[in-house]
């Protein structure tokens, strides 16, 4: 950590640790430049260490996609139409937690929680009602969805056919990323094992019928939110996607044609160039992976595509405006980093759910950085820095050493089974916050710049009540679909999925099946709950 | 003075746990006996295991927005069961949300921004106000 050593002896690092020297000079770049030519590549090529894509941001834009979702299917449907009005050029879904752990908003646990964090969805109808007049053929969605991934697919699946768009032409991401939620996020339901292969379910399934759709999120983001450092995040990061690559290549899956599908997602934070080294040296990373584990021939399948969100743990509920200025450099370090879609934070996130307000703002921010500044211009505008280079080989060769400790702990899977990466994480927040309020680590209008006439708050946001009937009236509307769909028919499709799961065949069509004939995502979820059990946490201390 | 107890849990179906844990981590350092129940806790069994740990001071963390009928189902399994202990609350909090708490009975509230030794010095001041 850096407060830490800087405390034991003025070395002054970067926020994970790397040595930061006043200067550096083409003596700092490990090898010739042929060789970090070769360490590079171009645009496009490999080991892509400077972008996905030859044209990056020349060619098109990131994509700008901001997380909404709350109350009803109604309600989100109106913040998307609002979104795309404002030039957003795609859909993110964000659920409430009852869908994400598998309960109907009837049920007595949900009900506090019912559209809180996002949209309540109980059955393909709401999922219906949340595209209404969004051609799925046309918009690409991102779903933050993991343990109930396979359900929410199914019903969105039964939308797009009700829209009458097939399948091969939905555009999108579901984040499917069950280990980070043992890890750091913590929305799993069931085991690891059973959780595993839904995820791979989902994932070979859309192998074959979703060619444009992109079946899972590898994430680190999550453990960077929750604590870890940014070589900690690269390499847990790289562990969840080998874990994954060798569940679904055990199946038999051909690498190549799987892996050209998977999408990664990091954080970015506030220390720009160690962000833009690490979102670089992902992308030599995975292509070392890939082909060297996997024996990838197939370049989009070493290609590592991502999405970035900035960073909610970096704001601060103190002078709350200056939350804008932190997003704007998170931002720049995501698109200076070769993003592919990036969600910039509201302003007004230590208090609630953003506002309308806050929301276009974060869409303004990504609009002012991609169409003023000019860095959009040309591709991979830091490579050659001598600090920048020095910080992505330093980046590179430090998650590798962590990487192979969680080899030696029998890989990702095991690692969480065992708590260590879970300690790591609480130890680094521990840490970060004695380092905020000690001093070591400056936050401003926090721990320096704070002032007597800051103000209060609430002053300076518009805040937003939420609708206290809005479940009871999400209650009533599932009720009525309910009374008026095909009950045996329906309860047929949920035998069928039942023996399926036992039997240890695909889920998904049976999943399908079910979503059309009406069955609820409670429902559904509670096959998986009788089949599998549910996962508890073992007490951290 | 007898070492405080400090039962924490996360009640609701939120996830985010690293506040919790920081606090846990904050008041154990601050010489405070914490038992930490973990996630999805329900009310009736957080209200047992106050009980059951003879909690000096109960705290809970919401960041799903579902602070207040969650803190008001808290309380009512503390009534029911008899349980002395003060409820603490923190997480995603707005202000105006604050005084709704402690009028529904939380004796602390803890916002997000709130620094760490703030919220050990508050937790472990409730604590020692109950004891006293």
């Amino acid at each position: 950590m850096s407060a830490g050593s800087a405390a034991a002896g003025r070395a002054v690092t970067t926020d994970s640790g790397i040595p930061v020297a006043p200067v550096y000079t083409a003596a700092d770049v490990a090898g010739t430049p042929e060789e970090l030519s070769a360490r590079l590549g171009l645009p496009g090529q490999q080991p892509f260490t400077r972008g996905p894509y030859r044209s990056m941001y020349r060619g098109k834009l990131w994509t700008m996609r901001q997380f909404a979702g709350y109350g009803s299917a109604e309600d989100t449907n109106a913040r998307f139409h609002f979104l795309l009005g404002q030039g957003q050029t795609a859909l993110s879904v964000a659920f409430d937690l009852p869908t994400q752990l598998g309960y109907d908003s009837a049920d007595e646990i949900a009900r506090p929680e019912v559209g809180r964090t996002g949209v309540a969805i109980d059955t393909a109808d709401d999922m219906t009602d949340l595209f209404r007049g969004l051609p799925l053929d046309q918009v690409s969605v991102n779903f933050t969805i993991n343990a109930t991934a396979p359900i929410v697919l199914a019903t969105y699946l039964v939308a797009a056919e009700r829209q009458g768009v097939a399948r091969s032409q939905l555009t999108g991401t579901l984040q499917n990323d069950i280990l980070k939620e043992f890890l750091a996020r913590k929305a799993y339901i069931f085991p690891p094992a059973p959780s595993m292969r839904l995820t791979a379910d989902v994932v070979q399934f859309a192998a074959d019928a979703l060619p444009r759709f992109n079946p899972i999120s590898i994430t680190g983001y999550h453990a960077r939110e929750a604590g870890c450092n940014a070589i900690q995040e690269l390499a847990l990061t790289m562990a969840s996607a080998i874990a994954y690559c060798e569940e679904l290549t055990g199946r038999g899956l051909d690498f190549d044609r799987f892996a050209p599908r998977l999408s990664f997602h990091f954080a970015t934070t506030l220390d720009l160039f160690e962000e833009v080294a690490k979102l670089r040296a992902a992308r030599r990373m995975w292509y070392g992976i890939a082909t060297g584990r996997f024996g990838a021939t197939n370049p989009a399948a070493a290609r590592l595509r991502f999405f970035s969100g900035n960073s909610g743990t970096t704001l601060t509920a103190q002078q709350p405006l200056n939350n804008i200025i932190r997003s704007t450099v998170q931002c720049l370090g995501a698109v200076l980093g070769g993003a592919q879609s990036i969600h910039v934070m509201g302003y007004d996130e230590a208090f609630q759910l953003p506002s309308e307000d806050a929301v276009r703002l974060s869409l303004r921010t990504q609009q002012i950085i991609g169409l003023e500044t000019g860095v959009s211009r040309t591709a991979d505008p830091l490579a050659g820095s001598y600090f920048v280079e020095y910080l992505t080989d330093e980046i590179e060769a430090r998650a590798a050493d962590i990487l192979a400790e969680i080899d030696s702990l029998g890989g990702a899977a095991s690692a969480l089974e065992k708590g260590v990466p879970q300690s790591w994480i609480a130890e680094a927040a521990y840490q970060a916050e004695r380092d905020i309020a000690e001093g070591r680590r400056p936050k401003v209008g926090v721990n320096v710049h704070a002032s007597p006439d800051d103000g209060d708050p609430a002053q300076l946001i518009e805040l937003t009540q939420p609708d206290p009937a809005q479940a009871e009236r999400q209650i009533a509307r599932t009720s009525s679909r309910l009374a008026r769909r095909d009950g045996p028919a329906c309860a047929q499709a949920l035998n069928l999925l039942r023996a399926v799961t036992r039997s240890g065949q695909n889920v998904m069509p049976a999943l399908v099946d079910a979503a059309r004939a009406g069955a609820t995502v409670g429902e559904m979820a509670g096959v998986f709950r009788a089949e599998f059990g549910e996962f508890r946490e073992p007490a951290p201390w | 003075m007898i070492r405080p107890r400090i039962v924490l849990a996360k009640p609701g179906l939120d996830g985010h746990d690293r506040g919790v844990k920081v606090v846990a981590m904050g008041l154990r350092d601050a010489g405070a006996e914490v038992i930490y129940l973990g996630l999805r806790v329900t009310p009736a069994q957080l209200a047992a295991a106050a009980l059951d740990e003879d909690a000096s001071v109960v705290g809970i963390s919401v960041l799903s927005g579902a602070h207040l009928p969650i803190t008001e189902q808290v309380l009512a399994a503390i009534r029911a069961a008899a349980l002395e202990a003060p409820l603490v609350v923190g997480g995603t909090i707005p202000p105006a949300d604050v005084p709704v708490l402690r009028d529904l009975g939380a004796a602390g509230v803890f916002p997000a921004g709130t620094l760490l030794p703030e919220v050990v010095s508050g937790v472990l001041a409730i604590a020692r106000a109950g004891a006293a």
